[in-house]
C-alpha cells in the first residue's frame, strides 16, 4: 500500500475508535447526572405515583448496559428513536436542527475564513507597521469580549438603534434565502468576530515562522518581491498549521455556538442539546453528543490528512 | 381631570409625548403615578384603542419553553406550553381577573346543599377544531384521563378528592368524597382542557374548542396558530387572524425583540430592567400582583426547625421590605409567612404583618437554646430569580441577630429533585393556587405529597375540611383566618415576598388587562388582545 494511503486508513480507523470511546463517555456522563428524566419532566409537580408511572412507561427501569447497546444498534441503522420527553422522532427533530446549525456555520465560515487568511497575509506584509497593529488590536479585542456581550451590543446598535437586521434569528422553511440571511446577519457577525482572531493570528504566525527559513532568505537574495515570496514560497509551507486552526474554528462554529443560539433564539443543535440535557433525555443527548463528536473528529481528520498531503516529506517517501 | 392633563394625555396617545414624561408632568400637578396611569388608559380608550380590532398577526415572545415541550395538557408545566393550551383549548370554567368564575364549556354550575355533588351543565353545539361537537361525554373522558392513577397529569392531585363522575344528558356530574365549596375553581386548572374523547387517543394533537388551531409546532422555537372561523365565542376572543409565540428564554433577547418592534408583548420582564424599559416611548411595562411567592422552607419535623423559637428567630430576622425593594425592585409585595395574600378570595387582612426585628430575633434565638452550630440554607438561582442574592441578604440580617445562618449554593440542575422537598432548609417558589383550599390542600395538608415544610397538624387538617364543607363565606373566612395565623406563628414557611407578574407590552397592542391569576393575563393575552394597526 502507498504510505499515504496507509496513513490515511490509520487515521480514519483511529477516528472511528475515538468515536466509539466518545459514545461510551457520553453515556456514562449522562448516567452521572443527578435526578432522572421522569423527575425532570415532572419537576416540582412530581408525586411518587406519577414518577413511578412515568419511569415505567419510559423504560427507565431497564439496565443501563442494555439501553446503551439498544441505542447504539439503532444509531448505526439510522434509527435514533424517539425523545423520551415529548415522544418526537429524534432523527427528524435533529435533522431540522443540524441543518440550521450547518446553515449558520456555513455563512459564518464563508465570511470568516477568507477574511482571516487575507488579514493574516496583510499583517505579514505590513509586519510591525500600522495595518498589522490595527488588525491585531481589533481582532484580539473582539475575541476577548464574551460572545453574548458582542451579541447584545450588536443587537442594541444594529437592530434596535439602526433598525437594520432582525434581533430574533428564528428561521423556517417558508422563508426565502434573502429573508433567512437577514435573520442570521447579526449572529453571523458575532461568530465572525469571535473566530477571526484565532485564525488570523495563526496564519500570521505560521507564515512568519516560514519566513525565517533559509530558502526564503535565498528567494529574497534572488531579488523576488515580498508578495510573491509570501504567496509562492511561504504560504504553501504554512498550509498545515493554518488548515489545523481553520478546522478547529469550523468545528467550533458547529458545536460551540450554544451561547449565540440562546441570545438570538436560533433553532440550532446547541439549544436543543441543552434543553434535553436538563431533562435527562438520554437518547437525544447521546445522539447530539455523538454528532458533535463526529464533527470534531471528522474535521480534525481532514486537517490531519491535508497536512500529510501538504508535507513534501510524506508526499515523496524515500 | 383638569384641562391641562387632558391635553397632555391626548398628546401621549398621539405619540407626541412619552408615558414617562406624562407621569412626570402629572406629578408636578399633584397627581400620583397610579392616577396618572389610569388617566392615560382612559385617554387611550377615548382615542379608540379600546375598540377591539379584528385581523392581523399578533406576536409574543415568551420565556419558559424548551424543545422538549409537548401539546399534551397533562404534561404542561411551564409558560410557553401553557400559552399554547389557551390558544387551542378551553376548560369547563375559567377564573376572571376579578377572581370570579367565567363559564366556558360549562354554561352553569350547581352544587347540592352539602357541597358534595356538583352538576355542570355543558354547552351545546360547540365544535372541536376537528369538526366534531363537544359533549358531556368528552368532558367525562377528559376528567377520567386526568384522574387515572397511571396518568402523568399535573392535575392528578386535584382529581383525588373525587369519588365518582358521570354524565346525565348534557350534565356532567361530580360526586366528592368530602364536601368542597370551591370545586368550580379547581375545574379551572389549565391541565383540564376539554379534548375529544378526553385526549385518550392522541393527547398532544392540540384539538380543542379554543379560538385558534395549531399550524406550526416547533417546540423550543416557535408555535403559530390560525383563527377559527367557527369559534363559538368570537365576540370576546380571538381577534388576530394569526398568532405566533416565539420562544426566547434569554431575557435580553426578549427585551430586544419588544424594543425593536418584532413582537407585541413579552413575559417575565427582568425587574432589574423594568424601570428602564418603561421609559421607551412605544411600550409599557405591565405588572400584576398575584399569588406567586418566593420562600425559604424549613422542615418543621427536623432539628433545629422543630424548635419553634428557632423558626420565629429566623422569621423575625428577615427584612421583607429590603427583599421586595432589592430582589423584586418593587415589583411585588410583602409576605407574612403564610401562602395567602389579598389576591385570594376570603383573605383576612386583619392578620398582623410580621415586622423585621433584630431584637425579637435575638430574643427567640436565645430562648430556643440552639447550640450555635451553623443553620444551613440551600439555594440556587433556579429556585427563584435572585434567590442567591436574597439568601445573602437574609444571612446578613440573621448574623446581625447572632443567628449562624450558612448559605450553601446548589446547582440549578437537579434542584427540584435533589434539594427541594429533600433537604431540611432551602429556597423555593410557589405559583399559588386560585383558592385557599387548593393552596393548603396541595402543600399544608398532613398527607399532601408536596408538603414541603413537613407541616403535619391534625387540627389544621380538621379546619381545612371544615372550611371545604362550609358554604357560608363569613364562617369560611373565619376558619381560613385561623389557619393563616397558625402557619404564621408555627409554620416552617418563611415567606418574605409575593412576586408580581411583569410583562412588557407594545402600545400597538389593545385589550390588555391586569390579571394576577398568572403571567401574560393568565396566559390569555394572545387570545384576548388585538393588534391596533391590524
Amino acid at each position: 500500500m502507498h504510505p499515504i494511503a496507509k496513513l490515511i486508513v490509520q487515521r480514519v480507523s483511529l477516528g472511528l475508535m475515538l468515536l466509539f470511546a466518545a459514545s461510551i463517555l457520553i453515556f456514562g456522563g449522562t448516567m452521572m447526572l443527578p435526578g432522572d428524566v421522569a423527575q425532570q419532566i415532572l419537576g416540582q409537580s412530581a408525586t411518587p405515583e406519577s414518577l413511578a408511572n412515568l419511569r415505567e412507561s419510559l423504560g427507565l427501569n431497564d439496565p443501563p448496559v442494555a439501553r446503551y447497546f439498544q441505542w447504539l444498534g439503532g444509531f448505526l441503522t439510522g434509527d435514533l428513536g424517539t425523545a423520551l420527553t415529548n415522544g418526537r422522532d429524534i432523527a427528524e427533530s435533529l435533522g431540522f436542527r443540524l441543518k440550521n446549525t450547518l446553515f449558520l456555520a456555513f455563512w459564518a465560515a464563508v465570511i470568516s475564513v477568507p477574511l482571516a487568511i487575507f488579514l493574516g497575509l496583510l499583517a505579514v506584509r505590513y509586519k510591525d507597521r500600522w495595518p498589522d497593529k490595527v488588525i491585531s488590536a481589533v481582532t484580539l479585542t473582539t475575541i476577548s469580549i464574551p460572545e453574548f456581550m458582542i451579541g447584545y451590543v450588536l443587537i442594541y446598535w444594529v437592530s434596535i438603534k439602526w433598525g437594520m437586521f432582525s434581533s430574533v434569528a428564528i428561521i423556517n422553511d417558508g422563508m426565502s434565502l434573502a429573508e433567512k440571511l437577514n435573520a442570521i446577519a447579526i449572529p453571523v457577525m458575532v461568530l465572525t468576530l469571535v473566530v477571526l482572531a484565532h485564525m488570523m493570528r495563526m496564519t500570521r504566525a505560521a507564515i512568519l515562522n516560514v519566513m525565517q527559513s533559509a530558502y526564503i532568505e535565498t528567494a529574497e537574495l534572488k531579488g523576488m518581491g515580498m508578495l510573491k515570496i509570501i504567496a509562492k514560497h511561504a504560504f504553501p509551507n504554512a498550509i498545515a498549521p493554518i488548515v489545523n486552526v481553520v478546522m478547529i474554528n469550523l468545528a467550533y462554529l458547529v458545536v460551540g455556538v450554544v451561547v449565540v443560539e440562546v441570545v438570538f433564539a436560533y433553532p440550532g443543535m446547541g439549544q436543543y442539546l441543552v434543553d434535553h440535557v436538563s431533562k435527562r433525555d438520554v437518547p437525544v443527548v447521546q445522539a447530539c453528543g455523538l454528532i458533535f463528536a463526529a464533527v470534531y473528529i471528522g474535521l480534525n481528520l481532514i486537517a490531519d490528512i491535508v497536512s500529510i498531503l501538504a508535507n513534501p516529506r510524506l508526499r515523496h517517501p524515500k | 381631570m383638569n384641562d391641562q392633563l387632558k391635553f397632555l394625555s391626548s398628546k401621549v396617545t398621539k405619540g407626541l409625548m412619552t408615558r414617562r414624561e406624562f407621569v412626570g408632568r402629572a406629578a408636578a400637578l399633584g397627581v400620583t403615578a397610579a392616577v396618572a396611569n389610569t388617566m392615560l388608559s382612559d385617554a387611550a380608550k377615548a382615542d379608540g384603542h379600546a375598540t377591539p380590532k379584528r385581523g392581523g398577526m399578533l406576536r409574543v415572545a415568551s420565556d419558559g419553553g424548551e424543545s422538549t415541550n409537548t401539546q399534551d395538557p397533562a404534561l404542561t408545566a411551564s409558560e410557553v406550553p401553557l400559552n399554547n393550551l389557551r390558544a387551542w383549548g378551553e376548560t369547563l370554567v375559567e377564573v376572571t381577573e376579578n377572581g370570579e368564575i367565567d363559564y366556558r364549556m360549562a354554561e352553569s354550575v350547581e352544587a347540592s346543599a352539602d357541597a358534595k355533588q356538583w352538576v355542570f351543565k355543558i354547552r351545546k353545539g360547540i365544535p372541536f377544531s376537528n369538526g366534531k361537537d363537544m359533549t358531556a361525554e368528552d368532558v367525562l373522558k377528559t376528567m377520567e384521563r386526568h384522574s387515572n392513577e397511571d396518568s402523568q397529569s399535573g392535575a392528578l392531585g386535584i382529581m383525588k378528592g373525587i369519588a365518582g363522575m358521570k354524565v346525565d344528558g348534557d350534565n356532567f356530574i361530580v360526586d366528592l368524597e368530602t364536601a368542597n365549596a370551591d370545586l368550580p375553581f379547581l375545574m379551572a386548572d389549565y391541565h383540564l382542557m376539554i379534548q375529544p374523547n378526553g385526549g385518550m387517543d392522541d393527547p398532544g394533537a392540540a384539538i380543542g374548542t379554543g379560538a385558534y388551531t395549531l399550524e406550526i409546532d416547533e417546540p423550543g422555537v416557535r408555535h403559530a396558530f390560525k383563527r377559527r372561523e367557527d369559534y363559538w365565542d368570537s365576540e370576546n376572543r380571538g381577534w388576530a387572524d394569526e398568532i405566533e409565540q416565539l420562544v426566547l428564554n434569554d431575557a435580553t433577547a426578549r427585551t430586544a425583540a419588544l424594543q425593536s418592534g418584532q413582537v407585541h408583548a413579552i413575559n417575565r420582564v427582568d425587574p432589574k430592567v423594568a424601570a428602564l424599559l418603561d421609559r421607551a416611548p412605544n411600550l409599557s411595562v405591565q405588572s400584576a400582583s398575584g399569588r406567586g411567592h418566593y420562600v425559604f422552607i424549613a422542615h418543621v419535623d427536623t432539628a433545629p426547625f422543630d424548635n419553634n423559637d428557632v423558626m420565629l428567630a429566623l422569621k423575625y430576622a428577615i427584612n421583607r421590605q429590603e427583599m421586595v425593594d432589592k430582589i423584586l425592585r418593587g415589583f411585588g409585595s410583602l409576605g407574612n409567612d403564610m401562602p395567602i395574600n389579598s389576591s385570594y378570595p376570603l383573605f383576612d387582612d386583619t392578620i398582623p404583618q410580621r415586622e423585621f426585628s433584630i431584637e425579637k430575633a435575638k430574643e427567640h434565638y436565645a430562648k430556643s437554646g440552639h447550640d450555635g452550630s451553623p443553620i444551613v440554607l440551600r439555594v440556587a438561582d433556579g429556585a427563584f430569580p435572585g434567590a442567591v442574592d436574597a439568601a445573602a441578604l437574609f444571612q446578613q440580617t440573621a448574623q446581625a441577630a447572632g443567628i449562624p445562618l450558612e448559605i450553601k449554593r446548589e446547582p440549578n440542575d437537579g434542584y427540584w429533585s435533589e434539594v427541594w422537598n429533600v433537604q431540611p432548609f432551602c429556597a423555593s417558589y410557589w405559583g399559588g393556587r386560585p383558592v385557599q383550599d387548593q393552596m393548603y390542600s396541595t402543600a399544608y395538608l398532613s398527607t399532601a405529597d408536596w408538603n414541603d415544610t413537613r407541616w403535619k397538624r391534625p387540627e389544621f387538617d380538621t379546619m381545612l375540611n371544615a372550611a371545604k364543607a362550609e358554604l357560608d363565606n363569613g364562617k369560611r373566612k373565619e376558619i381560613y383566618s385561623q389557619m393563616g395565623r397558625m402557619l404564621n406563628e408555627e409554620g416552617g414557611l418563611i415567606l418574605p415576598m409575593f412576586n408580581d407578574f411583569v410583562s412588557g407590552v407594545s402600545n400597538n397592542l389593545g385589550g390588555w388587562v391586569t390579571d394576577g391569576n398568572g403571567g401574560m393575563m393568565n396566559n390569555k393575552a394572545m387570545i384576548r388582545c388585538w393588534v391596533n394597526d391590524a
